[in-house]
């Protein structure tokens, strides 16, 4: 009864996929190498993950890369507690306290990219609190 | 999990926090098998066997402050949900090895998903960690390694 045909081609890769595989993995070669006045976590626990976090670090990528920001430097963390607000990221910038956002999606975490990264300027409406975090 | 790049990329951070320093992810369609295997292995600090014991119960978790550690059961589900299972093995100081097998013809199989997006956030977050990733189905071979690209650790 159940034909090869009749599985979900979603579970296969195609080729454009290993393609587009091959070409994101060589971008990250730059973003490896960045050093920086300023770091962006994602929170990536199992709950930031089911929320959408992998987005939200999709869109701060593809940002961070477009705009050549090599002193940015884009990383992950565990879980920091507050799994209902997640997708969650944490900004800090040199010499000053971390910040922590709440309930973000690409728009938002590009938003605070240019206000706060880029402008130094936080961004209350998605900010949660100051301070740092335990993450595991 | 929409995904189960999701389900990788949550285990790899598992991973991550283990210490890891070289992370492999392998995913292999077998068609004549009709299966599906990803297995993702680390040569992190490991677990002890009653860690170990516990890996697959959803209220045991390593992390202090924390009651409840669902990464690997929601893999174990997903696997189990589509006619596989999903093995831990692992020994303090000597890594973690994660393999899960699906059926590939089963309805309830989850689509792969953004692999690429995935491979992405753990190469782009963790330039300390080196990956190396291999793909092999109908359609080709893939290998992406940190450690030949030249984008592995300094």
């Amino acid at each position: 009864m159940s034909s090869t045909r009749e599985r979900p081609e979603m579970a296969k890769l195609k080729i454009e996929d290993l393609k587009e595989i091959r070409e994101k993995a060589a971008r990250t070669r730059t973003l490896r190498e960045g050093t920086g006045r300023a770091r962006i976590t994602v929170h990536m626990g199992t709950c930031g993950i089911a929320a959408g976090a992998r987005k939200v670090m999709t869109a701060l990528l593809e940002e961070v890369e477009s705009r050549n920001l090599t002193d940015v430097i884009v990383t992950t963390s565990g879980c920091a507690g507050l799994c209902s607000r997640e997708p969650m990221a944490t900004v800090e910038l040199l010499e000053q306290p971390p910040v922590k956002y709440a309930d973000l999606d690409a728009n938002r975490i590009v938003e605070i990219l240019e206000k706060h990264v880029l402008g130094g300027e936080i961004v209350e409406a998605y900010s949660l609190g100051i301070g740092s975090e335990r993450t595991h | 999990m929409e995904d189960l790049s999701l389900h990788i990329l949550d285990v790899a951070e598992n991973a991550i926090n283990a210490s890891a320093s070289l992370i492999t992810v392998e995913i292999e369609e077998r068609e004549g098998e009709d299966l599906l295997v990803i297995t993702i292995c680390d040569n992190g600090k490991g677990m002890e066997p009653q860690a170990l014991e516990s890996a697959l119960d959803p209220f045991y978790t390593t992390k202090e402050g924390k009651r409840i550690g669902l990464g690997l059961p929601f893999l174990a589900q997903a696997a189990r949900e589509a006619g596989g299972d999903l093995e831990v093995r692992s020994a303090p100081g000597e890594g973690t090895e994660v393999r899960a097998t699906f059926s590939l013809s089963h309805i309830d199989l989850k689509p792969l998903g953004d692999i690429a997006a995935t491979l992405q956030t753990l190469m782009a977050g963790h330039p300390e960690v080196d990956f190396s990733f291999r793909y092999s189905g109908s359609d080709g071979e893939v290998v992406i390694d940190t450690r030949e690209t030249g984008n592995g650790k300094a």
